[in-house]
């Protein structure tokens, strides 16, 4: 069965091998398959969000419990029901004392979704080989990126902090703010699972920042420009977009149910 | 076959002389250590997997001698492991403590780092006609994190408080409460640091290998071309993928739990009489976690054997696989209901009964994609010209013990007969036939099947044989006792079990087992010996010894960096026209044309001469 030279080609369709079927490059498709699995991540700790929540009585159910005359008509921080989102997160830097529920936290999302837009455009200028233009999108997203991130902070501190108001206990003693231990606004859990995941998601971010900040510089070099193509601002802007998707099901989670 | 590559063979060259100065000029470091090169990587991956097995073995020794001669003192062992066996008794907790590493170490160091890591790594990008994997760099660095995790496991045994002791499937509360076992100290915490630190590699891996055979199959090589050796790790990527990211939410959480006071896991809990803060969460959830991994963990275990053993068994026996479609489906009607069936391991946790019957509804569907493999292998041995290779006889023991081991998972798959039988020596017995010697098995097929190819030198038959039935017979021996043991209720993960009258009829049973295990670890030393000997100096091997048709023996003896010195092989034909009729060998490449073969082409192929 000796190799003589033959003229017989192979087949060549999509599939067929010798090219690229999604007609993605190898990297590409690696970051993709990161993020499959990264949901998957994230799946793994929503899913616990939702036990946990599906665990504990929610206000009205546990007020439903009590006999008529024990019922509160105001809704109070207790460890015996899972918190409304809006009754705890409607602080909003600069104003003290005032309940805009969700105020703060819509305008971290919009800073966010404004970050993945000018990414989309960070993207599009690398098509153009516009590097000028490459940059500058750059700059705004890592900009908005390290909003989210100062937001976020604003956001933990004023949780841990806590408000006057704070739980009264069982034995008449108060606590305020909340820790992964103990926690004004409902049963600790609820308190756990902000932190994690919140600081799972914000971790995301700072990691997205950081590798914004890495492309960036690479781009000012030139470093992609002479390789004839942006494709790592591809490749990250994936991973940004996708970071973008993860939190507006934190959003979900947290602020809405 | 063989003209094309002559000129390069002048210098054969063993690519084991470490001095050897090659065209590459490559640094040593660059070369064994920090390669890059994917045959290279998957013998760091075999070379590591074989040290975990050897450290694996040892502790299940030590345990198998407990359970085997409860009344005897161990005196000798003081020596080697000082407090732990005091007065020639093994202390409880490192019983415990030898149990979870040794299940530790050969689940996930040995049968998933070592098998998918060295076959994977070595068989994908040479049967695709692939210079290298996708990222090279990726790729070194997940053996380089695979390294620092076994570092940090290896180190957690010799902790003062020992390694991790709450089984290899860490539930909490046990393994949450540090003052609950000593295990549940230092050791849990460098264990869940050292799983964290591998799903990072098994992702790293997995992505290079899914990606490579996405985009670097060569021309012609469409998917229904592939070798289903390259189906096989193809899914088990894409398990892998999928499922350790839940594993690695489900450390993460339970390190909070451990370390910063959280009570994802816990709840309502007294230790020695005094109550811990921790409220509102579940064990359960945990449960469920572990096992979206650790279903899939299974196949990810057994399924690259699948491929290996579908590969070797068409090979040896002259035959194309029968059924190689339904084997694709097969192999991805498992993949998919693997997922869906998690919670069969926990049926007795208090979980819905009603839940429980639609797990047991789905489990019990996977023996269907799992008998229609096994007929195909039956009948691709069915009257074919065997050859018994060692890679063959381990492949047709892996159809065996996958059959015996298969049965008793249907019996476990039942709900109602899951109550008497769960965390007996019945479970046992099912997953070390079905994925501990199975998997084994179809690894060592892979060893004695590829080793020329990785070494350039042939292992020794006759050893090969006598490791063969030492190992095939004991495996039997060990485990088949169990099952009558655990549907008497002979509990798993006791320490001791001479205070319960009932099992003392069993103290015979345990001690043959015991000594059949003995056996069965010693007789490894006879493949080690013969794997290390053949390195250097077995018989030189062609560059197609088994004349097999898949690319991979196409490159020439000791294939260098790159893989193949010319253009890349491209291909034409499926991988198994063996004993076509009408042909002039019993075998024809896949990178042969059908204008060569016109003498056994069949009536559609004509098309394509
Ligand atoms: C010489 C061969 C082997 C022997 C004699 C052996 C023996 C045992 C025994 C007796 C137990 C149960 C201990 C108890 O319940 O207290 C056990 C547990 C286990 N073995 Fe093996 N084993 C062997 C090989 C393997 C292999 C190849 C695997 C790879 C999959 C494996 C994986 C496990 C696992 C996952 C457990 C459960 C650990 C736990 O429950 O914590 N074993 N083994
Ligand atoms: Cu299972």
């Amino acid at each position: 069965m000796s190799q003589t030279t033959t003229f017989e080609q192979p087949k060549t369709g999509t599939w067929d091998g010798g090219n690229e079927p999604f007609k993605a490059s190898y990297g590409k498709l690696m970051m993709w398959f990161f993020l499959l699995s990264d949901a998957f991540t994230f799946g793994a700790f929503l899913t616990t969000y939702g036990l946990a929540r599906h665990r504990h009585r929610s206000f009205e159910e546990a007020q439903a419990l009590l006999p008529e005359a024990q019922r509160l008509q105001e809704f109070e921080f207790s460890t015996q029901w899972w918190p409304i989102p809006e009754k705890v997160f409607n602080a909003f830097p600069g104003f003290h004392g005032v309940d805009w529920p969700l105020a703060f936290v819509a305008l971290m999302t919009m800073i966010l979704i404004l970050s993945s837009v000018t990414m989309v455009l960070a993207v599009e200028a690398g098509h153009r080989m516009d590097k000028k233009d490459v940059q500058k999108w750059l700059l705004w997203t890592i900009l908005f990126g390290s909003m989210f991130l100062g937001c976020q902070a604003w956001e933990w501190t004023h949780f841990i902090a806590g408000d006057e108001t704070g739980m009264t206990l069982a034995d008449g003693s108060k606590i305020y703010g909340a820790n992964l231990i103990v926690n004004q606004y409902g049963p600790p859990l609820f308190a756990d699972l902000f932190f994690f995941i919140t600081g799972f998601h914000g971790t995301h971010v700072l990691s997205g920042v950081v590798l914004l900040i890495l492309i960036f510089i690479n781009t000012v070099n030139g470093v992609y420009h002479r390789r004839g193509h942006y494709e790592m601002v591809e490749k990250v802007g994936l991973y940004w977009h996708f970071v973008d998707l993860v939190w507006v099901f934190v959003f979900t989670f947290f602020y809405l149910v | 076959m063989s003209s094309t590559d002559i000129s390069l063979h002048n210098d054969v060259h063993s690519g084991h002389d470490e001095h050897h100065d090659d065209h590459h000029d490559q640094s040593f470091i660059e070369k064994y250590i920090f390669s890059q090169d994917h045959k290279v990587i998957a013998k760091q991956f075999l070379f590591a997997g074989i040290f975990w097995a050897i450290i694996g073995g040892t502790l299940s020794s030590l345990f198998r001698m407990q359970l085997g001669f409860p009344e005897a003192t161990f005196t000798f062992l003081e020596p080697l492991l000082g407090k732990w066996v005091e007065g020639g008794k093994l202390d409880p907790n490192f019983y415990l403590a030898l149990v979870t590493m040794h299940g530790t170490i050969m689940v996930f160091f040995v049968l998933t780092a070592g098998l998918s890591g060295t076959f994977s790594n070595f068989l994908i990008p040479l049967q695709l006609g692939a210079r290298d994997m996708a990222s090279g760099f990726m790729n070194m660095l997940s053996f380089w994190f695979f390294f620092i995790a076994s570092i940090i496991m290896f180190y957690s045994l010799f902790l003062e408080t020992g390694p991790a002791a709450g089984g290899w499937t860490v539930y909490p509360p046990l393994s949450a409460l540090p003052q609950a076992i000593p295990g549940s100290g230092a050791g849990m915490t460098l264990w869940l640091v050292s799983m964290a630190i591998f799903i990072v590699s098994q992702l790293l891996g997995g992505v290079n290998y899914i990606t490579t055979v996405i985009n670097l199959r060569t021309r012609g090589m469409s998917m229904a071309k592939m070798p289903l050796t390259i189906w096989a790790f193809f899914l088990t990527a894409v398990l892998g993928l999928l499922a350790f990211p839940v594993l690695f939410s489900a450390a993460l959480l339970l390190i909070f739990d451990r370390s910063f006071g959280t009570s994802f896991f816990l709840s309502d809990i007294y230790v020695a009489g005094e109550a811990l803060t921790h409220t509102g969460g579940s064990p359960i959830l945990f449960q469920h976690l572990f096992w979206f991994l650790g279903h899939p963990e299974v196949y990810i275990v057994i399924l690259p054997t699948f491929g290996i053993v579908s590969e070797v068994i068409s090979t040896c026996a002259r035959k194309p696989i029968f059924g190689y479609r339904a084997m694709i489906g097969s192999m991805l009607g498992i993949a998919l209901l693997s997922f869906v069936v998690w919670a069969h391991h926990m049926f007795v946790s208090g979980m819905n009964p009603f839940l429980g019957s639609v797990f047991m509804f789905l489990t019990l569907i996977i023996a269907v994609p799992s008998a229609v493999k096994v007929f195909n292998w039956i009948a691709t041995i069915w009257r074919g010209n065997i050859n018994f290779t060692p890679a063959m006889l381990y492949s047709i023991a892996f159809v065996s013990l996958f059959i015996s081991g298969g049965v008793t998972g249907i019996i476990l798959g039942n709900s109602a007969l899951d109550i008497q039988l769960h965390d007996t020596y019945f479970v046992v017995a099912h997953f070390h036939l079905v994925m501990g010697s199975a998997a084994f098995f179809g690894m060592f097929a892979g060893v004695y099947h590829w080793f020329p190819k990785m070494f350039g030198r042939m292992m020794d038959e006759k050893l090969g044989y006598v490791h063969f039935w030492i190992t095939f017979i004991c495996a039997y021996l060990i485990f088949m006792p169990m099952h009558y043991m655990g549907i008497a209720g002979f509990p798993r993960r006791y320490y001791t079990w001479t205070g319960f009258d009932t099992f003392s009829t069993f103290l015979d049973m345990n001690s043959f087992i015991t000594i059949a295990a003995i056996v069965v670890f010693v007789g490894q030393f006879i493949f080690l010996f013969n794997f290390f000997y053949s390195i250097f100096r077995g018989r030189r091997a062609t560059e197609n010894p088994w004349k097999s048709n898949t690319l991979e023996w196409t490159t020439p003896v000791n294939p260098g960096h790159g893989n193949w010195p010319g253009p890349l092989p491209v291909v034409y034909r499926w991988p198994y026209d063996y004993s076509k009729p009408g042909a002039q060998e019993d075998f024809i490449p896949q990178n042969v044309p059908f204008s060569q073969t016109a003498s056994s082409n069949l009536p559609h192929e004509r098309d394509f001469e």
